[in-house]
């Protein structure tokens, strides 16, 4: 089953730190935000392999959005 | 006096310059960017300017932008505020360079003040007590081990060329030093391009207290007196005061006396502070600020004088408007910062629509807020919606004061730090004044 990873917060991409195909632990960041100057990690909800990359860097997520898939 | 000041900031502090500007006859010209069309600060000056889109890179952090703005509107003198471009030496320079008065020390002092390891010396050579540690950068990690063992663990290690807490390792024992010192040296490299990296003894459960000065341009040099600020979390301050309360006897006398005699040594001109650290009866520089702290209102509630009217003063060419024996402490305030944080998740930024807003007011109750109800609260920008003031004959009447003032304030829409700051001014420990700059981190006022 492929999992989404949700954005816990709003703010704008700052730096994606995973690539389609990646192997991923749960906790390993996928993405980092950048909100009201801070830098905020998205981490993995489970282990498996990146299947596909929602967002681009600079863009603004809301808190609830899926920023990466994980099969 | 100048005729007119460009305020280089937003929110909150852009307010409180631009009212300053008015009790002076100054006009005042507020830049925004495309995020803060309709804010309060830009409804407040006498003249707005558009200088960019909402990232702060394209707008309040654009010296060519602000500087062409102040062209425009024809303005003799430049307000930074904090953050932003306020310790930017080369953003001084260059408003000195196109014939504008900065409204701040000499760039040459911002720069000096900025570099971490010519702070150190220069204060030093100026008899003000630094924390034991290296004379500048080290060169090995074998010259470190040497001096750790000197001063004593813990130590610190901190990037020479770093600030913001950025490189910064704290190492419990000898047996620790080498992987720390490879991870701050990588860390270093990484975000200054420079693996400088010093030492410095590491004192736990210290307070964070500082002093208030002010120069002049003839190079008179007095103090407003100190702020305690240890309540913080991730090394900014949430909750400021004045008088700092139970300070060992002799403490506040060394501590106006160092500030005074590091500030002259560097040929400080207008606003700045001094931070120390304080442990017991030892006490320690920090570091200097260089421009108008978030916590001046505290300050002022106690004194009674204005320091952005005597900012505009100072940078006019006259001199500081009030001798030292006239600046007296009275009574005490406490500020508390207002954040769009979330305190039950960690202080997590909470950016959002503020939907409905309700202010407090009062005897000896101060509010410098700059959102409004309606605003967009930018994930752009740094959290602070307001701070909060209370004033009292006593510190117990000022925290009687906040209390009932943050009962009154309510914000929907977003999460605050309000409920925070109910607690600590509830808890025994911080009304009895044993404040360190662990405890919020430590958990001492969890719910």
């Amino acid at each position: 089953m492929p999992e989404d990873v949700k954005a816990h917060i709003t703010g704008v991409v700052f730096q994606i730190t995973c690539k389609a195909g990646d192997k991923v632990a749960a906790g390993d960041p996928v993405i980092v935000l950048e909100s009201m100057k801070m830098e905020i990690p998205v981490e993995a909800t489970r282990a498996g392999v990146v299947r596909e990359i929602k967002v681009a860097e600079g863009q603004t997520v809301q808190e609830g959005d899926t920023v990466v898939i994980i099969d | 006096m100048l005729s007119s000041v460009l305020v280089a900031n937003r929110g909150e502090i852009a307010r409180r310059v631009i009212r300053g500007c008015r009790a002076l006859g100054v006009r005042s010209i507020a830049v925004y960017s495309e995020a803060d069309d309709g804010w309060p600060h830009v409804r407040d000056a006498d003249e707005a300017v558009l200088i960019g889109p909402a990232p702060a890179r394209d707008s309040y952090l654009s010296v060519e932008r602000i500087l062409a703005a102040a062209r425009e509107t024809g303005a003799q003198g430049v307000h930074p505020g904090y953050g932003f471009l306020s310790e930017n030496w080369r953003f001084a320079k260059a408003c000195e360079e196109a014939g504008l008065v900065f409204i701040g020390p000499p760039w040459r002092v911002i720069q000096q003040m900025g570099d971490k390891v010519e702070a150190r010396r220069r204060m030093q050579a100026a008899g003000v007590p630094v924390v034991p540690g290296s004379e500048g950068a080290l060169d090995s990690l074998e010259a470190a081990a040497a001096l750790a063992g000197r001063i004593g663990y813990p130590v610190m290690l901190k990037a020479a060329a770093g600030g913001g807490g950025i490189g910064m390792v704290r190492v419990p024992d000898a047996a620790a030093l080498p992987a720390a010192w490879a991870s701050a040296e990588r860390r270093s490299q990484a975000a200054f391009g420079s693996g400088a990296l010093f030492v410095e003894r590491y004192l736990a459960e210290a307070r964070h207290v500082e002093v208030q000065v002010f120069g002049d341009a003839r190079g008179e040099v007095v103090h407003l007196h100190e702020r305690e600020c240890s309540i913080q979390r991730r090394h900014q301050k949430l909750i400021e005061e004045s008088p700092a309360p139970a300070l060992e006897e002799g403490v506040k006398e060394k501590l106006v006396a160092a500030a005074v005699a590091g500030a002259r040594a560097v040929g400080y001109v207008n606003a700045g502070t001094m931070e120390f650290i304080v442990r017991g009866s030892e006490l320690y520089f920090l570091e200097m600020n260089t421009r108008l702290q978030v916590e001046h209102p505290v300050t002022e509630e106690v004194t009674g004088l204005d320091l952005v009217q005597a900012q505009l003063r100072v940078a006019s060419g006259e001199p500081l408007p009030w001798r030292q024996d006239e600046i007296v402490q009275r009574g005490a305030a406490i500020e508390c910062r207002i954040y769009a944080e979330d305190p039950a998740r960690n202080f997590m930024p909470s950016p959002g629509t503020i939907s409905r807003l309700t202010v407090p007011e009062g005897p000896g109750v101060r509010l410098e807020i700059g959102v409004a109800e309606g605003v967009q609260v930018s994930v752009h920008y740094d959290p602070l919606l307001a701070k909060l003031v209370t004033r009292g004959a006593t510190r117990d009447e000022a925290i009687a004061r906040m209390l009932g003032a943050l009962d009154g304030f309510v914000v929907e829409g977003i999460r605050t730090v309000i409920p925070f700051h109910r607690r600590v001014l509830a808890s025994a420990a911080f009304r009895a004044g044993r404040v360190h700059t662990q405890m919020v981190e430590q958990g001492a006022f969890n719910a």
